[in-house]
Parts: structure tokens; C-alpha cells; sequence
């Protein structure tokens, strides 16, 4: 647990090598005057250049978690433990998590590796869980369509929680809870949200009223040079695609029907 | 049940209670939570007979028996307090019974729904009450319609003949409805072909008019109907303790899920003929392990959530 002060904090869900994306949503956050800043995990994926989005982690004292990619990158394991079960979507994340670990330099690694799964902190006096995927395991997905009410209280409750916040799925959500405990998914700035767009999302935490509120922010960054360095980089049309239309390509078949059939494709 | 289902009531090899060394040595399966619930929703009555069913559904097979809306109610409401993530219906043919529109309305109401489904008795005036009821909830629905072949020639021997064209129907009325259902297959295929199949399954139903076809592909059950086909597992054919080392737990059906049929709460969707399954009249006394005794755990074992949807991932980190 960590004792501040703290009143109001930035949450960026996973960044997937988008480093363009952390370095916007890091000014944005500070225009806001937030307290500190967190990121919820997976660095690593999708986008170019691993390497150049710890730098702006450490200069701008970004607390970390570790997501499911970060414990593959930092563990050198084979794949980047997702949990998507289509071969199509398995064989997009195994490019990218092959290239992502081929472009991670040790030192890089090595922080990936010591870095703990969770944190818990005190928001003015609020009791505010952090994690990746869901309290009980890292790559789980807690969609907004299938994910009950009844489940989320048990796991605040359990916890003695009085907000969780997540990322992992790349859809940002919350949901007011009994006893006003929140849930809520951070989004991601890795990827726009197979809307259309091009912005990308994080998540100010603040307590309103004795309640932990949630509110989302667009980022805007230059999405155009990031195709470039992907195309650059030789990494899948697929991906480029995502980027410059802001439709999900890939990775579709674990989102359920609604969220689906919000998308494009 | 369905493919993707259920099963049958002749004399599958499995259904019987596993010897009572076996039950002893065989390795324990603790509920870790109680993910899943699903329904027996239909017993055992369909409207087609598959060859492959794994608890021998037929229309004239009434083993197990309807649940009504307000058995369900109560299951709902039992669930609340064990934090039941999703809801699961299946039978035999869930929209043979007469209260399924109103059972999955209701289910709306307390969380995610997914009926599994042969897609061949959609009437559109049920069809417009759900979909009026998914956009009213926070809630997805999910239609799970079982195919398994992308042809009359490939499906119509499994499922029988003219099931192919009337399933095919069933999934238009659904797309024209604004859903997407999750077609399964059992893969009835030899494995080095699962591309293929696969890439005409897509093929097929794109032509169709399913723009953006939705597959689950299931191994299949050797029991139930099935044994008559392959001749079920041998006895060798079990989980012991020397594969449960290191191995995910969550990968395992009766890690994160109990059913609910008319005689009680059993173990998981695919043993319920088998009477060592019936675990417990409430849902709060069926947390208790299982022993994993049986041939079909063995399947369980080797593939993994063969049961739960695609969105559930995370619980099968493979």
C-alpha cells in the first residue's frame, strides 16, 4: 500500500511501444495537474520501437505494474500470454511479440521483469486497487458486455476495495458499484478504440463527493508518423491499418457482441 | 444438447459412475469461482438427433426436463451472493421451451447471456424481443448456433438431413436481427485439414451474408451419441496425477463453472448423465471438488475452456 497525499492520478492503460501516444497523454495529464502518474502495464506490442517508451517512463516518474507482455518481455518467455484463442489473432500478437522482444534492450528488460503486478494506493483516503488484467489474474478480460455487476462488488468487497481500476482489454469502461465503489477499465494508449478515430485514451482518478470518480481523456498524437515507423519497421499492414482508420484489424475474436459489433470489422 | 452442447440417454460408456477406486485416486478439481452458470435449460429434448451429441438429445428423450422461468428466477437471484460472472443456456434445444424469450430477458437483467442453439425454430417475433431486451441491457446475448459442416453434404450426416439449410436459415434471421452469432462446429475433421475447413466455413457464410462470421471450433465428446461413432474412451483414457503437475487449472471446466438441470446442480455441462456429477441440490453446496474421473475430462484436459466463448480468454493463458 502507498500512503500520500494523493488526490488526483493519471492512469495510462497499455502503451504497446505507442511512445508518441505516452508522450501526449504524460503532457496532457500534467496540464490537468495531476499528483503522480501510473501506468497499468503491457509497454510492449503492436507499435515500433520498444525501447523508446522507457525513457519518458523514468524522466517523468511514471509508476509501473506488470502486465502479461511485460512478464513475457522480461521473462523472455515464447508468446506474449494475451489469452486470445483464434489462430488468426494468435499468429498477429506472435509478430508483434517477436519483434517487440527482438527490439527490448536488457536493461529494459531487466525492469520489465522486477516489476510487481499490482499496487495498491490511498486516494484521499479511498482505497484504490491498480492492476492489468483483473485482481485474480493478469491476462484475464473484463469486458463492460460480459462482466456482471454482482462479480465486480465481490471483488471489491473482497478486497475491501473501494475502486479497481484495469486496462488489458484496449476498451475503456466503468461501472458504478454498491456502496459507491467504482470499477473502471483505464482504456489504452497503444491503439485507438475500434471507434473510427484516431485518439487514444487514459483515465484521471479523482475523489468527488467521497467517491472515487473516473474520467476519461482523448490523447491526440501523431498517428501519422507512427504508420510511418511501423511501416518503416516492417510491421503488418494489419496494424498500420488499425492506426490510420482507427478500426480494430486483429485481435477481434476475443471481443464479445456488443463490442463487436461496434467495430468495423 | 447441441454440438457445442449436450448429450443422451442410450448407453453412453461414460455416464455411469466411475469405479469407486477411480472416484478415490483420480485428481481433485477445486471450484475456484463460480464463473460460469450454466442451464440445462431444455433437459434433454430436441428437435434433431446428432450423431455426435454428447448426452444423446433426441425428441423423444425426456431424462432431464424443462427448467421454467421462475426456476431460473430463483437460480438467478441464488447466484448473486457467489458473484456469478456470466450465464450459460443449453439442452437439448433451448427455444423448445416454451418460457426461453422470457428466461434470457430475465437473465438480461442480472448479467451476460449466451444460448447455444441448433438456430433451426427462431420464430421473428422472439427474435425482436431479444434484441429490444440486449439493447436495454448493459449486457452482450450471445447466440452460439451449431453447424458442423459448411455444407448439406458435410453437416447433414451428423445433424441430419436437411439441418443444414434450416440452421443456415436460423443464422440470416439472426444476422437480420442485428446479432452475431458464434457459428461451432465439432471438429469432425482430421486435423491437418482444420484450415481448410475453416477457410470454407468462413467462405460460406460470408456468401450467405455474414459479413463478419463469428466460428468457435470444439473438439468432440466421446461419449453420450459419440460413443456409437469413435467407441468412447478407453480406460486408460483419464487425467492423473502426474498431468495435473504444472498444469492450468483454470483451463478446466469444473474450475469455474457449475449447471443447474431439473434434478439439481451438477458439475459441468458435459457429464450430467453421470451420477456422480449431481453435486448438491443449491448452488452454495455445489463449491465442493470434483474428481476427475472420467473419460471426457480427459478431452477437457487436453483442449481447455471447451465450453466458454472466446471473451472469457485470460481464463486459458495457452
Amino acid at each position: 500500500m502507498i500512503n500520500s497525499t494523493t488526490t488526483r492520478i493519471a492512469c495510462f492503460g497499455g502503451i504497446y511501444n505507442n511512445y508518441l501516444a505516452l508522450e501526449a497523454a504524460i503532457a496532457d495529464a500534467r496540464s490537468r495537474g495531476v499528483d503522480d502518474m501510473f501506468c497499468l502495464g503491457d509497454m510492449g506490442a503492436f507499435g515500433p520501437h520498444p525501447d523508446r517508451v522507457f525513457p519518458l517512463l523514468h524522466e517523468h516518474s511514471v509508476a509501473c505494474i506488470q502486465g502479461n507482455y511485460d512478464d513475457s518481455i522480461g521473462n523472455e518467455l515464447d508468446d506474449c500470454q494475451c489469452g486470445y484463442t483464434d489462430p488468426r489473432d494468435n499468429y498477429f500478437a506472435q509478430i508483434s511479440y517477436d519483434y517487440t522482444l527482438a527490439n527490448t534492450s536488457a536493461e529494459n528488460r531487466k525492469f520489465l521483469q522486477q516489476l510487481k503486478p499490482q499496487l495498491e494506493l490511498d486516494l484521499a483516503g479511498k482505497r484504490v486497487l491498480l492492476c492489468h488484467g483483473s485482481p485474480r489474474k493478469v491476462n484475464e478480460f473484463l469486458w463492460e458486455s460480459t462482466t456482471s455487476s454482482h462479480f465486480l462488488d465481490q471483488l471489491c468487497q473482497q478486497g475491501g476495495f473501494d475502486a479497481i481500476a484495469c486496462t488489458h482489454t484496449g476498451l475503456k469502461w466503468e461501472r458504478r458499484l454498491s456502496d459507491n465503489r467504482l470499477f473502471v477499465n483505464v482504456g489504452v494508449l497503444g491503439r485507438p478504440e475500434n471507434d473510427g478515430t484516431h485518439h487514444v485514451w487514459y483515465t484521471l482518478l479523482s475523489v468527488v463527493d467521497g467517491k472515487v470518480t473516473a474520467e476519461f481523456c482523448p490523447v491526440d498524437f501523431d498517428y501519422g508518423r507512427l504508420a510511418r515507423e511501423m511501416r518503416d519497421e516492417k510491421l503488418p499492414a494489419e496494424f498500420v491499418k488499425t492506426v490510420e482508420t482507427g478500426w480494430w484489424t486483429t485481435c477481434l475474436e476475443v471481443l464479445p457482441a456488443k463490442e463487436r459489433r461496434l467495430g468495423s470489422f | 444438447m447441441s454440438s457445442d452442447s449436450t448429450a443422451p440417454n442410450s448407453t453412453p460408456s461414460d455416464s455411469t459412475q466411475p469405479s469407486a477406486a477411480r472416484a478415490r485416486t483420480a485428481p481433485l478439481v477445486e471450484l475456484e469461482h463460480m464463473d460460469d452458470l450454466w442451464f440445462q435449460v431444455a433437459g434433454t429434448l430436441c428437435n434433431l438427433t446428432c450423431h455426435h451429441c454428447f448426452i444423446s438429445c433426441s425428441p423423444k428423450n425426456k431424462n432431464f426436463g424443462f427448467l421454467s422461468l421462475a426456476d431460473v428466477r430463483s437460480r438467478l437471484a441464488e447466484s448473486v451472493e457467489l458473484g456469478v460472472k456470466e450465464y450459460y443456456f443449453t439442452g437439448g434445444e433451448p427455444f423448445l421451451n416454451p418460457d426461453m424469450v422470457e428466461i434470457l430477458v430475465a437473465t438480461l437483467g442480472f448479467g451476460p447471456a449466451t444460448v447455444l442453439t441448433n438456430g433451426t425454430v427462431f420464430k421473428d417475433e422472439w427474435l425482436e424481443q431479444l434484441r429490444t431486451a440486449e439493447q436495454e441491457s448493459i449486457y452482450s446475448l450471445e447466440f452460439r448456433v451449431s453447424i458442423d459442416g459448411f455444407s448439406s453434404e458435410t453437416n447433414d450426416p451428423i445433424r441430419g438431413e436437411g439441418t443444414f439449410d434450416r440452421a443456415m436459415k436460423g443464422v440470416i434471421q439472426l444476422v437480420e436481427f442485428g446479432f452475431m452469432p458464434i457459428i461451432t462446429a465439432a471438429r469432425t475433421w482430421p486435423d491437418e485439414e482444420e484450415q481448410t475447413v475453416v477457410g470454407q466455413f468462413v467462405e460460406m457464410l460470408k456468401k450467405a451474408g455474414y459479413s463478419r462470421p463469428r466460428l468457435k471450433i470444439l473438439p468432440t465428446l466421446q461419449i453420450g451419441a459419440e460413443v456409437e461413432r469413435t467407441g468412447g474412451y478407453r480406460e486408460s483414457e483419464r487425467v492423473d496425477h502426474q498431468m495435473m503437475e504444472d498444469f492450468e487449472m483454470s483451463q478446466l471446466v469444473c474450475n469455474h463453472s457449475r449447471i443447474v438441470t431439473d434434478r439439481g446442480v451438477h458439475v459441468c455441462p458435459i457429464l450430467i448423465e453421470t451420477p456422480d456429477a449431481l453435486l448438491s441440490q443449491t448452488l452454495k453446496e455445489s463449491t465442493k471438488p470434483f474428481a476427475m474421473a472420467h473419460g471426457a475430462c480427459l478431452t477437457c484436459y487436453q483442449y481447455g475452456s471447451i465450453c466458454s466463448n472466446a471473451s472469457s480468454g485470460g481464463k486459458n493463458s495457452n
